[in-house]
């Protein structure tokens, strides 16, 4: 295990380089002038130079990349050109919510998508089955913002039972957490469906049921145990996935998270809050895909051994 | 089954199966039913889909509007229909822009291996790194909004996938006998590359590409409604419900209609891959 954990750790570290490489090239691929840009379109020639020497960009581009890894790693991302904060005070509370949001999602996502993709498996070919394929496929089809908003038509709108949008009362985060999940229960609902199908028809299986085990035994305790490795890859790489998604649905529920913040910090061109958030959700990202990793070496010791 | 099927070529068999799948046939239907609304817009759309008509804003269905009129009075049909070109030109530019970036990077990546696919590898990884959308957020941020922009990133986003995809099935394809007997034959790397290898790992890519299609329209539109991809007026599926977002409350069909365009485009092209995936990939057969 140790070995195994060690070996994907180091994987991990390039990685983390090549995406803060990537974020803090962002500000010097955009069109223009950097320093011109954040100083703001009525600023006179003065004021830009004045900005450029203050962010250290007249510096070579090493240098910056050095500075800006150094300030990264103490939480230092300077001030919001929007508000005049520190950056790591906007965001924060931001990602806090992100995270509920998205946690509360993936679990909805783990408990619906694998109870259908295990009745969809054991009661294959019935109206069960093709009702579940249908529904997925319709799951992966749905625009999350149009399913936001369809949700928020029928439940605030018409019923009149949940709120439209906001962050006050556990009410609040229904409707949001059902419309990030959405995709997630079909996708895991699928994989669930293929891998237990195909562990039905291992040996072990037929030898529990041919010594007389009872089918529901047979199922949970051979066939699903042995089924999980794929879904809890998937439900990884779904946490994630809200985590990018969530942009979506914060938007449409006016949800104080990091992905709203994103979207307008672009639309008003705040670019230290934009490398921050994304900085951020990747790096979460890349932890959340080590930690999948090592429950699937928990799971499956051959994974590990190798 | 399998010695009625071995007396036809592989293309027919395919066919028929894919007759015989039960989902990819209306699939197919409806995916071609927005691509001849797509085409021929000018000529099937009722009304110009960018005429303010301020005396009936909001008007709900009826025998002139049949999907009513939006927040400025414009006919909600025509609009639809346009936005099914742009939906498709979004989806059909930005993965055969992914697919000319990555496939090559990734036929060269696995053929060639070593050193070569090692950098190449983990420049992906990086791209890789950016959850769900965030990349193609990331590019838009630098490209700034805009239809245009909105096709390369999307695009972009979806170039590590086709990438990945090309590398792993040239792995299993580059030490077949047929490569190696071409290899032997003195071919260059490149006509190796193109003749051989690309032809052979070509049916993958098809049923990657069907779906990243979807997924491109899907992605796209979520971006306009943003705000980041395609501006107002163009009748783009995802900005018409971002516009009438405050006027969905009061006449909801401003909302519906978009919504309903995108999930069923989007929904028979997911039923058609689903079909082409079981024909066309052997080892899923008999699931």
């Amino acid at each position: 295990m140790l070995p195994f954990l060690s070996t994907r750790l180091l994987q991990a570290i390039p990685v983390l380089f090549g995406v803060s490489l990537a974020v803090f090239l962002m500000i010097h691929l955009i069109p223009g002038d950097p320093a011109a840009l954040i100083a703001g379109a009525d600023a006179t020639r003065a004021d830009v130079e004045n900005v450029r020497h203050a962010l250290g960009l007249d510096r070579p581009l090493p240098a910056q990349y050095a500075a800006f890894v150094g300030k990264a790693l103490t939480g230092d991302f300077g001030n919001s050109f929007r508000t005049g904060r520190p950056v790591l005070d906007e965001i924060m509370p931001r990602y806090a919510n992100t995270v509920v949001l998205g946690a509360i999602a993936v679990a909805i996502a783990i408990l619906i998508g694998m109870a259908s993709g295990i009745v969809s498996a054991v009661r294959r070919h019935t109206i069960f089955d093709n009702a579940a394929l249908l529904l997925s496929l319709a799951g992966v089809s749905m625009p999350t913002f149009f399913l936001g908003l369809l949700l928020m038509l029928i439940f605030s709108v018409w019923l009149g039972w949940l709120p439209l949008s906001g962050k006050d009362t556990w009410l609040h985060y229904i409707l949001p957490a059902i419309t990030l999940s959405t995709a997630s229960i079909a996708i895991i609902s699928r994989v669930m469906h293929a891998s237990l199908i195909e562990v039905l028809s291992e040996d072990y299986v037929r030898t529990a049921r041919a010594k007389g085990q009872r089918e529901a035994l047979v199922i949970w305790r051979h066939a699903v145990r042995n089924a999980l490795i794929p879904v809890v890859t998937v439900a990884g790489l779904q946490l994630g996935y809200l985590l990018g998604g969530a942009v979506v649905t914060e938007t449409v529920f006016a949800w104080p998270g990091l992905g709203r913040l994103l979207v307008q910090s672009i639309l008003a061109r705040d670019f230290p809050v934009v490398q921050a958030s994304v900085l951020l959700l990747a790096t979460t990202f890349v932890v959340i895909n080590l930690l999948t990793d090592l429950i699937y070496g928990l799971l499956d010791p051959r994974i590990s051994a190798r | 089954m399998s010695t009625f099927v071995a007396s036809h070529g592989p293309t027919s068999t395919a066919l028929r199966q894919l007759r015989r799948s039960r989902l990819a046939l209306p699939g197919l239907v409806i995916v071609l039913v927005f691509v001849f609304g797509g085409v021929f817009a000018p000529l099937i759309a009722p009304y110009d889909p960018y005429k303010n008509d301020l005396m009936n804003v909001l008007m709900p269905p009826s025998a002139e509007h049949w999907f009513g009129t939006d927040e400025l009075g414009r006919d909600l049909l025509s609009r639809v229909i346009y936005g099914a070109r742009i939906s498709l030109v979004e989806g059909l530019f930005s993965v055969a822009l992914a697919m000319v970036i990555g496939v090559p990077i990734g036929i060269v990546s696995g053929y060639v291996g070593g050193r070569t696919d090692a950098v190449i590898m983990r420049t992906i990884d990086v791209l890789l790194a950016f959850p769900g959308v965030l990349l193609a957020i990331v590019i838009i941020s630098i490209l700034g909004p805009g239809l245009t922009n909105a096709i390369i990133a999307v695009a972009i986003y979806t170039v590590p996938i086709f990438a990945r995809l090309a590398r792993g099935a040239t792995l299993t394809v580059k030490d077949e006998p047929y490569v190696e007997a071409a290899r032997a034959a003195g071919l260059s790397g490149v006509r190796i590359l193109w003749r051989h290898i690309f032809p052979n790992i070509s049916a993958t890519l098809f049923v990657m590409m069907t779906l990243r299609v979807a997924i491109s329209i899907l992605t796209a539109a979520s971006l306009s409604f943003l705000g980041l991809g395609a501006q107002a007026p163009l009748p783009e599926w995802g900005a018409m419900l971002a516009n009438s977002r405050n006027a969905m409350l009061i006449a909801p069909h401003v909302a519906l209609f978009p919504g309903a365009a995108t999930i069923l485009l989007v929904f028979g092209l997911n039923l058609f891959q689903d079909g082409l995936r079981q024909v066309l990939d052997p080892k899923l057969q008999d699931r």
